[in-house]
């Protein structure tokens, strides 16, 4: 086993990009992470994607970009696990690389999700849930998470206002991230008057879809100082699974998938949750950031909201999340997600953060989740090689 | 011409009921037609939800005959539901209840139509199939969720539910069966063309020529072939399209008010075609007393009429409650406003 | 229309049929042939009673494509009498009269239509147990 590390980094912004398609912005993000990397070839090109098929009618999105960003002729495929796809192909190209079998691999995730009508997209992303016991019933990708929301609020008696600090963390640091989707602060006031999507998540405890495509290119960690460029190295890669219908897990209020690969990644990195500088979690909706930061073993069960209310998740917190906006304001390209997480935290990890930066950061986690909690793909990525 | 009568003897073993929870006043409909002006036929009719039909209709009536009846669906080998609105043209209604109960595969299935005679024509046919002892139970079904034209009379009262009714041995039923008869001619007076969605019908011709016609001559056969008269019934159930047809056809016949109320949901329900007299009639088994004799007349457009004769035994006061009473769902009910009613009713044409 | 797909889950949708664990008893919906709580293989079917209580629900107001006819309306996690959780979607029941622990029952519904010309497709939904409801 060989360590790996990143030594390029490509994204494009999270938007609606009409004039560009599900190829073109993936081949921005490859061609982005090579020219950081300062390399024009890779072994292999692994690409995170969920909807290609449903909404674009493309699916083998493997070949097609390695050809369309000048690649053709390199091992390619598509690697899929809901919204958890980016995360799942970044596990794929770790594994390539430390495996020994190939030397430099090219991650990219990537999604477009502006081609189809609101309710044929949302139709889609129910293809997350269990289709033949969850997804025949009609509910919304966003109702399966309602369901938790609620349950969790009645088990631990919370409000829905505990939960606005997610999202007013988010939107306050999207504020400094030019690649975010929505860079405007918002109030508490703002959470609370938010219309329902399904009771209780609102509009502002939800993430919004978007186009968006993020690169890494990876190498072997010997290798990674002949090209000079600010490295950063995978310490962690661990993926675990749990049921993917909700009614069939042990405990739908403990997202066991994340908890799994959570603490195989500290066992590989030899840390603990205290030892984590910055925590890029899925706050795809308010109640997975919660559960995340419970299930990671950041506050115990119950306690997620907490650390919202008390400022601990913030810059200067105990435990800065979502630090360039988090899928709540940067953006919520389903499957290009996870890889724009594993570029933020490098973005930190390099001090080219911006605004944001996080002083003398060290360590960062990055914690990609697929549907409601039924895969999870964890990185923890250190500064310096 | 004689009346009909099983080489076996036959009853009711079990019957069950279902109305839907939604309810449309018979005001609020002339508020948008007739400027709140004239009477209604009825006070409110029933509306289904958007997520019912006649075939999630006839599943639960079947499932509360079932819970009375107490015998393993597979032993039902022939279920039949009879309808003017079947969700498929072509694929029948009683497979999907068949298959929701449990008595497939063993079973003929099939739809009957006949308007709103339907239903009890498939009484007729099961109490023949397990009168004739090729079967032991047999289960017949009359359910619709009828669509009224907007804006035309009949609005007021096209309405959904049903009624089913295992038909067994006489000796394992609740209400066995006298006699029968069926009095049926060929009288347009109320049809509906293959593609149209909705029927048209003859105004005053769906009176004297159609409906008193056809019942009066089938209850009046059917007593007099039998020997009895009106007070030899304890109740009497009418095909019931409003309020006044059912209540002039029993004065015709000389039944009294105390007779027909029992089974006269129309004004709270409104017409649920082929579950109109089958609801009637299980209205009347919610509170008939073991020796009761009941008649029940229906009407089918067409134009038809079946009448029976049932008895009420013993076996009736153990087993009702079993199952939802017909008040419990007549007295469910949540109002909507003629908005909602187009909606649930799918009447808007999306051009 | 995946004619085939539907119609495999006839007895799962229109009549609750699960499995029994014929070695630790424990009901299992959906079925799935190796016991959850045991791990031995479950074959035996085991068709639920219907009744349960409400877990959590939700109520919908921005569907996907194919159930928009029906908003707004209530998801459900119903936990069945007999031990496992399903996904439903609650019927007949106003969206404020919904409590965690509200006793429910199984109703036979449409979950949804293919169209205007294709299959309608039945199943299970829930519903306050009607002798409260009148």
């Amino acid at each position: 086993m060989r360590d790996v590390t990143i030594v390029g980094i490509g994204q494009t912004e999270v938007g609606e990009h009409w004039e560009r398609s599900l190829r073109d912005i993936a081949v921005d993000a490859v061609l982005a992470a090579l020219g950081d990397a300062g390399l024009e070839h890779a072994d292999a090109l692994y690409v995170g994607n969920m909807l290609g098929g449903a909404l674009s009618g493309q699916q083998h999105l493997g070949a097609l970009v390695a050809d369309y960003a000048g690649l053709r002729g390199i091992e390619a495929a598509t690697i899929e696990a809901a919204c958890g796809s980016g995360g799942a192909a970044v596990r794929q190209g770790y594994l390539a690389v430390a495996s020994g079998l190939l030397d430099s691999v090219i991650v990219c995730g990537v999604e477009k999700m502006t081609e189809e009508t609101e309710a044929e997209t949302a139709a889609a992303l129910t293809m997350a849930g269990d289709a033949e016991y969850e997804t025949i019933h009609g509910p919304s990708f966003v109702s399966l998470n309602a369901l938790l929301m609620r349950r969790y609020m009645y088990e631990f008696g919370c409000e829905r206002e505990d939960f606005a600090g997610f999202a007013i963390n988010a939107h306050r640091n999207a504020v400094n991230n030019p690649n975010a989707m929505y860079r405007r602060p918002i109030t508490a006031e703002i959470f609370g008057r938010a219309p329902m999507l399904s009771d209780p998540i609102s509009l502002m405890d939800s993430s919004p879809n978007a186009d968006g495509a993020a690169a890494l290119v990876l190498v072997a960690t010997e290798r990674a100082h002949d090209l000079g460029h600010d490295p950063v190295r995978i310490a962690a890669s661990a993926a675990g699974s749990d049921s993917v219908a909700i009614h069939d897990r042990r405990d739908p209020l403990f997202l066991a998938a994340a908890h799994r690969s959570a603490a195989e990644a500290y066992r590989q990195a030899g840390v603990e949750p205290k030892d984590i500088d910055l925590f890029e979690l899925h706050d795809a909706f308010t109640i997975l950031a919660a559960m995340s930061l419970e299930a990671c073993g950041f506050a115990k069960k119950g306690e997620g909201v907490r650390l919202a209310k008390d400022g601990e998740i913030g810059l200067d917190g105990r435990i800065p999340i979502s630090t360039m906006g988090g899928l709540k304001a940067r953006g919520n390209p389903a499957g290009a997600t996870g890889v724009y997480q594993i570029v933020e935290v490098v973005q930190q990890l390099r001090g080219q953060a911006g605004k944001n930066q996080l002083p003398d950061c060290r360590r960062g986690m990055a914690q990609n989740i697929g549907g409601t909690g039924a895969t999870a793909i964890t990185h923890i990525l250190e500064a310096g090689s | 011409m004689s009346i009909m009568k099983p080489a076996r003897a036959v009853g009711i073993v079990g019957y069950g009921a279902y109305v839907p929870r939604y309810r449309i006043a018979g005001k609020e409909i002339s508020r948008i037609w007739t400027g709140g002006q004239g009477g209604v036929p009825v006070r409110e009719k029933s509306v289904p939800g958007p997520d019912e039909d006649t075939a999630t209709i006839a599943i639960e009536a079947a499932r509360n005959a079932l819970l009375r009846a107490a015998i393993d669906p597979a032993l039902i080998r022939a279920l039949w539901v009879g309808s003017e609105s079947p969700p498929y043209a072509v694929k029948p209604t009683s497979t999907i209840v068949a298959q929701a109960i449990g008595a497939t595969p063993d079973t003929q299935a099939a739809d009957f139509e006949f308007a709103c005679k339907a239903g009890t024509e498939a009484v007729e046919a099961a109490a023949g199939l397990v009168g004739s002892g090729m079967v032991n139970y047999a289960m017949a079904i009359g359910a619709d969720t009828a669509q009224g034209r907007p804006g035309d009379a009949l609005e007021y009262t096209a309405a959904a539910g049903g009624a089913a009714y295992i038909i067994g041995p006489r000796e394992e039923s609740i209400a066995y069966l006298e006699g029968s008869y069926s009095y049926v001619s060929d009288t347009p007076d109320f049809f509906r063309r293959p593609n149209q969605h909705y029927p048209r019908h003859g105004g005053r011709f769906t009176g004297e020529p159609a409906y008193f016609s056809h019942v009066l001559s089938a209850a009046r056969h059917l007593m007099e072939e039998l020997g009895y008269g009106p007070s030899d019934f304890a109740m009497a159930v009418f095909h019931q399209p409003n309020v006044k047809f059912p209540t002039r056809a029993a004065k015709s016949l000389g039944f009294s008010q105390e007779q027909t109320e029992a089974g006269l949901l129309a004004n709270e329900i409104g017409n649920t075609y082929a579950g109109s007299s089958l609801l009637g009639l299980s209205a009347i088994l919610d509170v008939a007393q073991p020796g009761d004799r009941l008649l029940v007349v229906s009407f089918g457009s067409g134009a038809g009429s079946d009448a029976f004769s049932f008895v009420a035994t013993d076996r009736i006061e153990e087993r009702r409650h079993r199952a939802p009473a017909t008040q419990d769902y007549i007295d469910r009910r949540k109002e909507v406003d003629y908005g909602i009613y187009v909606r649930y009713r799918k009447k808007l044409h999306m051009h | 229309m995946r004619v085939s797909a539907h119609w495999r889950q006839r007895q799962q949708r229109l009549t609750l049929t699960g499995e029994r664990c014929l070695k630790c008893g424990a009901r299992v919906f959906p079925p799935r042939d190796v016991c959850p709580h045991c791990h031995e293989p479950a074959y035996e079917p085991f068709e639920f009673g219907g009744r349960g209580e409400v877990y959590s629900y939700s109520t919908v107001y921005h569907a996907p494509a194919g159930y928009q006819h029906n908003v707004p309306y209530t998801m459900a996690l119903v936990k069945l009498e007999e031990g496992p959780i399903v996904t439903a979607q609650l019927t007949d029941v106003d969206a404020d009269e919904v409590r965690i622990g509200m006793p429910v029952e199984m109703v036979t519904r449409k979950l949804r239509e293919e169209g205007e010309d294709g299959l309608i497709i039945y199943g299970y939904k829930f519903r306050k147990l009607l002798q409260e409801s009148a």
